[in-house]
């Protein structure tokens, strides 16, 4: 594989992950608890799609063959989006929907910072874009879990379910592969295991504060890098590829 | 939803760039300052309207009356000695 190929993969994976988070936080428009939370998940979904966007369009650009964002986004299919699987779960509740922005959104910071001197410019500017929102949504859903888990009996009970339920698609936002490998070599990727690092401590610092519980199993959920998918993926396309499936090449 | 959520009331200031004046933006709802902070921020200055917010809870802003109006506002009605409008404006000046 040549460094043109992986750096393909690369962008996808990452514009993939903003892609579906960025669906995912949209679905909350108008169910927010409050209005002010309402603007607040919105908005954050607006963030991802400006980094799907550019990630995608720079995927499109490395292929070569005058692919657009809009291509990659809405005619690939389940098995071609390399998507972590924690990104495609649907919400179960509110406690849910922070505890997995948390998660993800603190990986993501630290992914970000350390991108920042990537060797490739194109992911060294997104990354100094993406780190600065990145450290709003992590500070935001922090906060938010630390109120619910050291809240009322329900809400720390909702939000120690959504940590057990979750927990176990964490370690697949750390795994790499051969593709990422030669990428990092040349200081193209991040070094993920010290991001881990930093993460597992954030993430232990928050769950202390929040009186919350991180489960001790030892099983993950792996997959989406090979395209192997929950079943949420399929019915998240389903309906966010309608237009372009129906009418292709659609313009308004 | 079954339950309401009666979170209390704060007033949003915005800062447009620095060293202006801080103008009120509007009401949001939050428990607590972090969180005012937060929905101020994701209410009022999501085109980048700002450079620092102030959030005020509500309760401790003391406002008059509007029925007293009168007394509070028209004795300086017929007090133009009291404007600054006879001064020659020194050139150049221009955040007078």
């Amino acid at each position: 594989m040549t460094e043109q190929q992986a750096l393909y993969n690369y962008c996808i994976h990452l514009g993939d992950n903003a892609l579906i988070q960025s669906y995912r936080l949209s679905e909350w428009c108008s169910n927010a608890p409050i209005l002010e939370e309402d603007l607040a998940l919105t908005n954050m979904a607006l963030d991802m799609t400006g980094r799907a966007q550019l990630l995608l369009q720079y995927a499109g650009t490395l292929a070569g063959k005058g692919l657009t964002s809009d291509d990659l986004a809405y005619r690939r299919n389940e098995p071609e989006y390399r998507n972590d699987l924690i990104t495609e779960l649907p919400d179960a509740d509110f406690a849910f929907a922070m505890v997995k922005q948390m998660f993800v959104s603190t990986f993501e910071y630290f992914l970000y910072s350390a991108l920042k001197a990537s060797t490739d410019s194109n992911i060294a500017s997104i990354a100094a874009k993406s780190v600065k929102e990145a450290q709003y949504h992590m500070a935001h859903t922090t906060d938010w879990v630390v109120r619910l888990g050291d809240g009322t009996d329900e809400s720390n009970r909702r939000a120690q379910e959504a940590v057990d339920a979750l927990w176990p698609y964490t370690a697949e936002l750390f795994e790499t592969d051969d593709t990422e490998a030669m990428l990092t070599a040349k200081g193209i990727a991040a070094e993920l295991p010290l991001i881990h690092t930093r993460w597992q401590n954030y993430i232990t610092g928050t769950m202390l504060a929040a009186r919350l519980e991180l489960p001790a199993n030892a099983y993950h959920h792996t997959g989406g890098r090979k395209g192997i998918h929950t079943e949420y993926l399929g019915h998240i396309l389903t309906e966010m590829q309608y237009l372009q499936r129906a009418y292709p090449d659609a313009t308004w | 939803m079954s339950t309401e959520i009666d979170f209390p009331r704060w007033e949003v200031f915005t800062q447009i760039k620095p060293g202006a004046n801080y103008i009120h933006a509007g009401t949001i709802h939050a428990s607590d300052k972090k969180m005012a902070l937060q929905n101020a921020r994701d209410t009022y200055t999501r085109r980048g309207e700002g450079t620092s917010i102030w959030v005020v809870p509500s309760e401790s802003i003391v406002a008059s009356n509007p029925d007293d109006h009168e007394m509070l506002f028209d004795p300086s009605n017929d007090k133009i000695y009291r404007l600054p409008t006879f001064y020659v404006m020194p050139e150049g000046a221009k955040a007078i």
